[in-house]
């Protein structure tokens, strides 16, 4: 099967529009994705091809958005809602987490939530505190909700084939800087990828770094300078910060015993909190020096351009905190 | 609420301790204090105290288990109340398997019985800042370092603030690495069949002459030792002692040569407190307190230090009385922790052996012992040039040489002897 590289936006619609075709029960709700097609252009022609029916434009309400996909999903159908960044998730928090999250489990399983809610996230493009967060984990916080956080276009098409086949909840999180980004994906409707299975997305000997999302590109950055300079980092993908598949970061900390992970999220309680304290629990004897982590600064996003780029990640902080741990 | 009995930490280098015997039974009722069993560490036996009252629950530990410090021997709690059941049983080995014999693992890492290597207990090159005398070495440093039996202390790291870091024990040639000398009492000792057949007799060694044995070897290995000897007029000493002693009639309250030469070298610490301190490779802690410890022949061999608290403030006749008590209940294997513990500096006298003189090799991490041998008629060169006989004692301090220097120990021990040819002031 031949792989052609495709943008990210491309892998979406692709994943979407296979889906559609393949389930009748899957349809899309959200704001601006019909007749617009899209904040981001992932549904553009889909009103015309699967109809008004399958393609709902929903008033600005993300307590509408979510609370109404969770009950047709429990009704039967596989709703793909749209909520245009994660920020406006904020407002239809207790539909993801008190009512798709929880539902299977308080009803004993009479109901399932077969509900994919895609969403954007990240900062860098100057809007506002408000509008920049990366708050993925907090989604990631409770169990009974799947994260997904693909960082490339392969990734994106098969785990969101994967979220909408699934009898489970799942938050996906694009990230709204990379869905320009390029890579090979296979022409084929029924490639679909595991969920909650991390992947090494870069081997090398001297440092594991621990990253997803927007993270991601930091990260391959940062490794391909350090190569230059002899320094091999090994890149574990997460992919999914639930279920968690720390496995590989495990496996890949044994044999370079240093780690540096890597987020757009905010650094109090994060991604590489819980992965530091289960790394230290686990492999305290292959420590060989502290775990580093790179996040964004501990504030409100900035406005002013220059001083946003400073409080987030890049790829210069991580070949720093690699360093740091060398 | 049942409260664990846990095994004590009674040293500072202390990793476990061997249960001699219970002197309670599961239902007996106890109060806070009571002694309720023994424990033989390497250096003495010692009564162990509970800190709870109420009633015994459960005996973990049987005699001679050695148990990890901090683990549970057993619990406490209100009468008829369940012991706990889902506690894990407690770090106990039989006591045969510690006692093998030594020769058998001379490749292998350091017995169970010694400490973990120099943590605290030797001087070491490299030390935290937060933590004088811990190595500073990562996780994964240590795990390798103590499959291989590499003694971190001998090993420099590169990492951030000298931490010893994978690459430095890896780096580190293996093959010196049994040669381990600071925890291995034997290494220097010829690997290979013992020797056996009927002229001869195999001895295996007491715990506590194998730790003297570690002790030793660490402190030669690595504390640079030098000597200074002086020889002190005691005539005046020993006529004040005959003095003193005469006035009273109860045995148990004479003043022993022993107590006088502690008491002049507490006095004569004050004016020296580089001499009264503890070496912990950058740093070194000096002591307020002098805190003299008092090497103790044991009757089955063997030594240990009981220590006279601030030797320099305590009364001669209490600091004598004290030490009388003290040096019997070693004798009698029954000190208290805190009688063995915390001397900042130590007097060994072989005096009562009529020796002439000879030098003591230093406690670590103390900077400095003071030998002391007997009092000696001699001929001596009196003062108008004529030969006449004196009472002469020779004293030998042994100083890491890290510490001080030459001249530093000759002021001490002009200081001393001035001390005990002047007696008086040991009165004051």
């Amino acid at each position: 099967m031949a792989d052609r590289p495709i943008t990210i936006r491309e892998a979406l619609s692709a994943a979407l529009r296979e889906e559609m075709h393949r389930d009748e029960r899957v349809f899309i709700m959200g704001e601006e994705v019909g007749v617009w097609g899209g904040t981001y252009a992932v549904t553009r022609g889909f009103l015309e091809e699967f109809g008004e029916k399958r393609v709902r434009d929903t008033p600005i309400s993300e307590m509408v958005i979510a609370g109404a996909a969770v009950g047709a999903a429990m009704a039967g159908l596989r709703p793909v809602a749209e909520i245009m960044t994660i920020n406006f998730a904020f407002v239809a928090m207790d539909a993801i987490i008190n009512h798709a999250a929880k539902i299977h489990y308080m009803f004993n399983g009479q109901f399932n939530v077969p509900l994919v809610i895609r969403t954007t996230t990240g900062g860098g493009k100057q809007l506002g505190a408000t509008h920049s967060h990366a708050p993925e984990v907090i989604f990631a916080h409770f169990p009974g909700l799947y994260v997904a956080v693909p960082g490339t276009a392969y990734d994106a098409k098969g785990m969101l084939k994967a979220a909408i086949r699934d009898d489970n909840p799942v938050l996906f999180v694009e990230h709204s800087t990379m869905l320009q980004r390029r890579s090979p994906v296979p022409d084929d409707d029924d490639f679909v990828l595991p969920i909650g299975k991390s992947d090494i997305k870069r081997e090398g000997d001297d440092v594991t770094i621990v990253t997803f999302g927007k993270g991601l590109e930091w990260s391959t950055e940062a490794a391909d300078q350090l190569a230059q300079e002899g320094i091999e980092a090994e890149i574990v993908d997460l992919r999914w910060l639930r279920p968690l598949d720390l496995e590989p970061v495990f496996e890949s900390f044994k044999k370079t015993n240093r780690c540096v992970i890597v987020e757009e999220s905010l650094p109090m309680f994060n991604v590489g909190a819980e992965i530091a304290a289960q790394l230290q629990n686990e492999l305290f004897d292959y420590m060989d020096a502290p775990i580093k982590r790179v996040a964004a600064m501990d504030l409100p996003l900035p406005y002013n351009r220059e001083i946003e780029l400073m409080a987030l990640p890049n790829p210069q902080k991580v070949i720093n905190a690699v360093k740091e741990v060398l | 609420m049942a409260q664990p009995i846990i095994m004590p930490k009674l040293g500072f280098d202390m990793a476990e301790g061997t249960l001699i015997t219970w002197t309670v039974a599961v239902g007996d009722a106890v109060s806070k204090g009571d002694v309720i069993a023994e424990i033989e560490t390497d250096k003495a036996t010692i009564e162990i105290e509970t800190t709870v009252a109420g009633h015994v629950l459960q005996l973990l530990a049987g005699p001679g288990d050695i148990v990890a410090v901090g683990a549970p021997i057993g619990y406490v709690g209100a009468e008829g109340e369940a012991a706990p059941d889902d506690v894990a049983p407690p770090a106990a080995k039989p006591a045969a398997q510690e006692l093998a014999p030594a020769v058998e693992a001379a490749p292998a890492p350091a017995p169970s019985v010694s400490p973990a290597p120099a943590a605290g207990d030797a001087p070491v090159p490299v030390t935290g800042d937060k933590f004088p005398g811990r190595i500073k070495a990562s996780p994964v440093a240590r795990r390798i370092a103590d499959e291989r039996g590499i003694d971190l202390s001998r090993v420099t790291g590169s990492g951030p603030g000298g931490r010893i870091v994978k690459q430095d024990v890896e780096d580190f040639p293996v093959e010196e690495a049994p040669a381990a000398p600071v925890t291995e009492t034997r290494a220097p000792v010829p690997v290979g069949d013992i020797p056996t057949g009927p002229d001869m007799d195999t001895i295996e060694l007491s715990s506590l002459r194998r730790r003297i044995g570690q002790r030793m070897v660490q402190s030669k290995q690595y504390v640079p030792h030098f000597y200074v000897t002086t020889a002190i007029d005691v005539a005046g000493a020993l006529a004040l002692r005959q003095q003193l002693n005469a006035s009273v009639t109860d045995e148990t309250r004479k003043i022993s040569v022993n107590d006088l030469i502690v008491k002049a070298a507490a006095l004569t610490l004050r004016e020296f407190p580089n001499l009264n301190s503890h070496f912990y490779g950058d740093v070194l802690v000096r002591y307020n307190r002098i805190n003299i410890g008092i090497a103790v022949a044991l009757p089955g061999g063997g030594l240990i230090n009981v220590v006279a608290r601030d030797a320099d403030k305590t009364a001669l006749g209490a600091m004598a009385a004290q030490n009388r008590d003290m040096i019997a209940r070693a004798r009698d294997g029954k000190v208290k922790t805190d009688e063995i513990e915390g001397s900042t500096f130590s007097v060994s006298n072989l005096g009562p052996y009529d020796v002439e003189h000879f030098a003591a090799i230093i406690n670590p991490p103390e900077a400095g012992i003071l030998a002391v041998g007997a009092a000696q008629k001699v001929p001596v060169v009196l003062e108008d040039g004529s030969l006449g006989v004196g009472m002469r004692m020779r004293a030998t301090i042994s100083v890491d040489h890290r510490v001080s220097d030459g001249a530093e120990a000759a002021e001490f021990m002009k200081a001393f002897k001035d001390l005990i040819e002047n007696p008086m002031r040991l009165l004051m």
